[in-house]
Parts: structure tokens; C-alpha cells; sequence
């Protein structure tokens, strides 16, 4: 028996995504209301990871808190360590030593190539392609050995410390970095050829979730999101700290060059230029890196004079603020983390209403959100 | 901006509204305003042509010992310049109006610090727990928050 399309009844449907679920980059949980295959409502549902950092930060010293910051963001643990230890420094007066500088830089632009590098392997398996998520892996395995020999770590690296960092570099650690680079600058080029051009991969990205700049400004999206959208703005260059401008890169923006300015696709290309740039970052690095030490005399038990900070830098995941209160104890009085992904999950569900369902785990890829930093 | 100008023309504008200004010991500095004009102060911090804070970096909530305290920080692209905002709120029944639609990336700031501390953002276009679960009692960041023995017949 046959009915006419018209009398059939339709109605929307609850749908629970997450919070164990593949493609949503940890336990994030999506309450979709659906009509069919189209998404009528998108709500995000987050804090499944919280274990109360903020609290932990008043109870424990300034320097004990330098392993929770590894928990914040785990793909890319040195930028934290160090955007931790350069709030402290900021609020408490230090010097640090120039070569501890050019370290912490090191340490963060190839950490910055190792997150981005999961970003784009974990954003392609997510689109269906499984090949390039084992290219961005194996490349991915030697940054790590290069951390592993520097700090002994290969996942959270509490290398950083207030004053410097914890070891100099290992004998031949520049030269094994240049010998990387080499390595992997061509890389990129086979990454575009492999998939990034793909004229499926482009159709699934180009033109979905557009965010406009302003928009994007409004919703506080920050790092590759907000860049993404064509805003030219990266504390790097605008906010400079630590040696950054004695270093020359360019800021990557999102070009609508397959669609829309400031959709998925542009986001992700924002990425995979960036790794271009932390490779010259890092080339200049490794050329000027003083020798001398690699701590300032700093006490383990210090207590900086009463006042507040609010220091933020580029991790890879956008803007890391911390916002430090003392009351002139060795313990903050309020310790304040402000994370790239959090702030973006803001506008989730203001930009996948009316998509695919298919679309909604794009919009999070392209997001590259990582729940440890959400929930913190 | 200079931020002695930038307290003056706020003055200017709401007078008895805004309290003072924290320099020293503070980067960026504060202006403290009266929590009920929270508001009026961030749409002509937003709006007016001298001042543009189009973006709101943070929205922390504080436990300043015998009050609450909601931080805002904020950043304008147009200036490139920076300030801080404060409101002082009191620990009993802690309330201010909300900035969501000031800077829509207020409201996820907000909602944690309502999760938190506890701080109701009056109009908020959306506001419940969002770390904890909707069932939790009490507000963890609070100074004299009590940590619960058991949640759910489960030991903690």
C-alpha cells in the first residue's frame, strides 16, 4: 500500500551525540533536535572532564601549579606550561634569561606543529579519510621524541618553570629540530595533495558554518577560529611577549578561498598554513639562541607583592588568558584560566542551526575544541 | 586610550555609577562601577567611537573575602587598547544584570561564573549550570564552600 508523501507525518526527533562518540574529540555531549537529516537545534553540554582546576590553583604554590596547566590542554601542554609561567612572571616582576626565552618559543612552535598536526589528522578521519590522520601521526612521533628528550615526556611535559625552564636543551637537540624541519616542510605540500584539495573533502567544508568577522569578534572566537574568518589579528604579533618580536612571521587568514569567508574550510587551511610559520619561527629560532642560563633566581617559595594580572597568549587553540589575583600569600588568591575552546563552543549552537547532521561533526573539527581545556 | 581619560569620560558619561579606579598592583587597570549599571557602562564601552571594546576577553567571578566581585576584561581591535571592569556585588543573594547581549561571548562566562560563585546575571538569554551537573548543591569556588560527602549514594 502506498501513501502520498504529504500524509506521511514527520516530526522531530531528540537525539543524544555523545558524550561517547567518535567524532566529537573527547566527552562532549550534542543534544540535537532533528527534522530528518536536518538539525534544528544544536546544544552543546559540556563539563563531563571538570575537576575543579581553578580551586586546586588556590590551594597548591604558584610553582606547584605548573603540572595541572599539562591538563588543560594535553595536545599542546608546553604553550600552557609556558602561558602559565609567563602570567606568573608578569605578575611578579621576573626576569627571565634570554635563552630560556628562545627555548620556551621552540618548545611551543613545535608543540604548536604537533597539536595543529592532530587537528588536521583527527579533522580528515572525521571527514572519512583515515590515510592522513597516520601521516600527521608519524610526523607527529618525532616531535614527540624531540620533547621526550628535553623534559623525559612525551604527553604533559611540565618543562616550564617561573623564572625559566626546568633543563637546558640536550646536546644535538637544535640540530635534530633543523633536521625535522627539513623533514617536514615538504610534508605540508603532500598533505594539500593528498586530501586537502580533494573535491570531496572541499565540498563537505566549503561553505558550511560560516562565521562572519564581526560575529566572530562578538562571540570572542580567538587563534585559527577568529583568523579563519579573515580577522588579522594573533597576540604573537599584536600583543608581542616573550622573544616573538625578534621573530618574523606572517599572520594566516582565512582567504574564502573555496566558498564563503569564514567557513569550515578556511579554518582548516588557516591551520595548515600556520605549521608553515612555525617552521620559519622556528629556523630563526634555532639560528639566534643565545647561550647562558636557563633559570632566573627565583624562590620555590615566593610571594609576589598584592595585585592583578591578566596575561594572555597564542596557543594553538586560540587565546590562553590567566587572570592571577595575589593577596601577597605564596598561593593565588584566584587563579582564572580563560581557554580557547570554551569560548568557542559558545557559538556552536548559534552556527549549526539549519545544517546536516554530517555538518555538525565538521563544525567541530574545524573548531579543533579539546574538552580537558573546556571543562577544566 | 589613556586610561585616566578613559575613567573620566566613563565618569563624565554615568557619574555617581562609577567608583573608582585600581592602577597600581593591577594590569590592566579597573574601573569599578555599581553592579545595577553594568549594562549602560558595557554598550558605550562597546558603541562609543573613542572606546570600541568590541571584544570581551574574560568574564571572571571573584571571591573578594567579604564580597563577590565579577570581572570583566576587555579589548578593543579598532584601538588596540585594553581595560578592566569591575562590580562589586554582596555575598547575600549576589545579582547583576547581564552583558549576553553586549558581547554574546559573555554568555558561557557567565554561566560558569553562576555555576561557580553563585552570581545570578539578571536577563541572561540563557542561564544554568554548565560544568557541574544541574543537581549539584552549593558553588565550588565560593571560599566557604563545604565539599559534599556523597553525590548521588556515592562516596566522594
Amino acid at each position: 500500500m502506498t501513501r502520498p508523501a504529504e500524509a506521511l507525518p514527520t516530526q522531530e526527533m531528540l537525539i543524544n551525540m555523545g558524550p561517547q562518540h567518535p567524532s566529537t574529540h573527547g566527552v562532549l555531549r550534542v543534544l540535537l533536535r532533528t527534522d530528518g537529516e536536518v538539525v534544528v537545534n544544536a546544544r552543546p553540554d559540556v563539563g563531563y572532564l571538570h575537576r575543579g582546576l581553578e580551586k586546586i590553583g588556590e590551594r597548591v604554590t604558584y610553582a606547584q601549579f605548573m603540572p595541572f596547566t599539562d591538563r588543560l590542554d594535553y595536545l599542546a601542554a608546553m604553550n600552557c606550561n609556558c602561558a602559565y609561567a609567563w602570567a606568573v612572571e608578569k605578575l611578579a616582576g621576573i626576569e627571565v634569561p634570554e635563552r630560556a626565552e628562545y627555548i620556551r618559543v621552540i618548545v611551543s612552535e613545535l608543540n604548536r606543529i604537533s597539536s595543529h598536526l592532530i587537528a588536521f589528522g583527527s579533522f580528515t578521519a572525521d571527514m572519512g579519510a583515515f590515510t592522513p590522520f597516520l601521516y600527521s601521526i608519524r610526523e607527529r612521533e618525532i616531535v614527540n621524541d624531540l620533547f621526550e628528550s628535553v623534559c623525559g615526556n612525551r604527553l604533559t611535559y611540565n618543562y616550564a618553570r617561573i623564572g625559566g625552564v626546568s633543563a637546558d636543551l640536550p646536546p644535538g637537540f637544535l640540530e635534530k629540530t633543523k633536521e625535522f624541519l627539513d623533514y617536514f616542510e615538504p610534508k605540508i605540500d603532500e598533505y594539500n595533495n593528498l586530501i586537502s584539495y580533494n573535491k570531496i573533502f572541499v565540498h563537505r567544508l566549503a561553505n558550511v558554518a560560516v562565521i562572519s568577522a564581526k560575529d566572530a569578534v562578538a562571540y570572542g572566537l580567538t587563534g585559527p577560529n577568529l583568523r579563519g574568518s579573515g580577522v588579522k589579528f594573533d597576540l604573537r604579533r599584536d600583543e608581542p611577549y616573550s622573544v616573538y618580536p625578534k621573530l618574523e612571521f606572517d599572520v594566516c587568514v582565512g582567504t574564502g578561498e573555496r566558498g564563503a569567508l569564514g567557513d569550515c574550510f578556511d579554518r582548516y587551511m588557516v591551520r595548515i598554513n600556520e605549521m608553515r610559520q612555525s617552521i620559519r619561527i622556528l629556523r630563526q629560532a634555532v639560528a639566534q639562541i643565545p647561550e647562558g642560563p636557563v633559570m632566573a633566581k627565583v624562590p620555590r617559595l615566593f610571594k609576589p607583592a598584592a595585585g592583578e594580572v591578566y596575561f594572555r597568549s597564542e596557543c594553538p587553540r586560540g587565546e590562553t588568558g590567566f587572570y592571577i589575583i595575589s593577596d601577597g600569600t605564596t598561593n593565588p588568591s584566584r587563579l582564572k584560566i580563560r581557554t580557547g575552546s570554551f569560548v568557542s563552543m559558545n557559538i556552536f549552537e548559534t552556527v549549526t542551526k539549519g545544517l546536516m547532521i554530517a555538518d555538525i561533526v565538521a563544525v567541530i573539527g574545524s573548531f579543533d575544541i579539546i574538552l580537558p581545556e573546556i571543562d577544566r | 586610550m589613556e586610561t585616566q581619560a578613559l575613567f573620566d569620560a566613563l565618569k563624565a558619561k554615568f557619574g555617581e555609577a562609577v567608583l573608582e579606579l585600581q592602577t597600581t598592583g593591577f594590569r590592566p587597570a579597573f574601573v569599578v562601577v555599581a553592579p545595577a549599571s553594568i549594562a549602560d557602562v558595557a554598550v558605550f564601552l562597546r558603541d562609543d567611537p573613542s572606546m570600541k571594546f568590541d571584544s570581551l576577553m574574560c568574564l571572571s567571578g571573584v571571591d573578594a573575602k567579604e564580597r563577590f566581585a565579577v570581572a570583566y576584561h576587555l579589548h578593543s581591535l579598532a584601538h588596540k587598547h585594553q581595560i578592566g571592569v569591575k562590580a562589586f556585588l554582596p555575598r547575600e543573594n549576589p545579582s547583576l544584570p547581564s552583558v549576553d547581549a553586549v558581547w554574546p561571548a559573555a554568555n558561557f562566562m557567565e554561566r560558569e561564573a553562576f555555576d561557580l560563585y553563585g552570581i545570578v546575571f539578571e536577563g541572561s538569554k540563557d542561564l544554568r549550570r554548565i560544568l557541574l551537573p544541574d543537581d549539584w548543591e552549593g558553588h565550588p569556588l565560593r571560599k566557604d564552600y563545604k565539599y559534599p560527602e556523597s553525590y548521588h549514594g556515592v562516596k566522594l
